[in-house]
């Protein structure tokens, strides 16, 4: 796969999911805590989201970079915008915003200090198309 | 190897008047916690306002700054 396919990967990952999460691991197993966090954020509003684990090709993060301009990972995307990194996801959580930007209802006790993930329904499988 | 006061010192350069609080979260000099008041952010979007700051240390982050956590807000915020 070369640079511009992955690039193209991305792109097309970013319009086709209306909420869309570059991270490290997966949403089950999450390789980070900031990742950890981000996910977390999403169980607990109980979106549909579309995750990518970034770790399998360090490709996959310098394009990501250079398509967002943003360097850290996770990254949150909703529809087809950065929202931003696990700082801004959380601060949006806790204050309610990110429900108002997905449509959903603010949940009673905010739990995001320990999250349990639950799979997307929607994974996506970057990393088999790498081989 | 990066320290919190480096860190700190090299955010207030960038952002005169700003309030810089840093903190190494494990003490291994690659996971920081930035906290920083400007007037400078006034307007921004916080994403704006992210990058501000990540734009101090460029390729950095990532590199030997593996993790910088930021939390901004303006001295109008009150918070």
């Amino acid at each position: 796969m070369t640079n511009d396919e992955i690039r193209a990967f991305i792109e097309n990952a970013i319009q086709e999911n209306r909420v869309m999460l570059f991270m490290k691991g997966t949403p089950n197993q999450p390789a980070c805590g900031f990742s950890a966090r981000a996910a977390g954020a999403l169980n607990a509003l109980g979106v549909q989201y579309a995750a990518l684990d970034i770790l399998p090709d360090p490709r996959i993060r310098e394009e990501l970079s250079g398509v967002s301009g943003w360097p850290t990972i996770p990254q949150l995307f909703v529809d087809g915008e950065l929202v931003g990194g696990s700082d801004i996801v959380i601060e949006m959580f806790e204050s309610g915003e990110l429900a108002e930007l997905l449509d959903v209802e603010q949940p009673q006790a905010p739990a995001a200090e320990d999250p349990q993930p639950e799979p997307p329904r929607r994974p996506l499988g970057l990393e088999n198309r790498l081989g | 190897m990066p320290s919190a006061n480096e860190l700190k010192e090299r955010i207030e350069q960038a952002l005169p008047g700003a309030h810089v609080s840093v903190d190494d979260l494990t003490g291994g000099g690659d996971h920081f916690r930035a906290e920083v008041v400007s007037d400078r952010f006034e307007g921004l979007s916080r994403i704006q306002q992210h990058k501000l700051i990540y734009d101090v240390f460029g390729a950095e982050v990532g590199g030997p700054i593996h993790a910088l956590s930021i939390k901004t807000s303006t001295p109008g915020d009150g918070r």
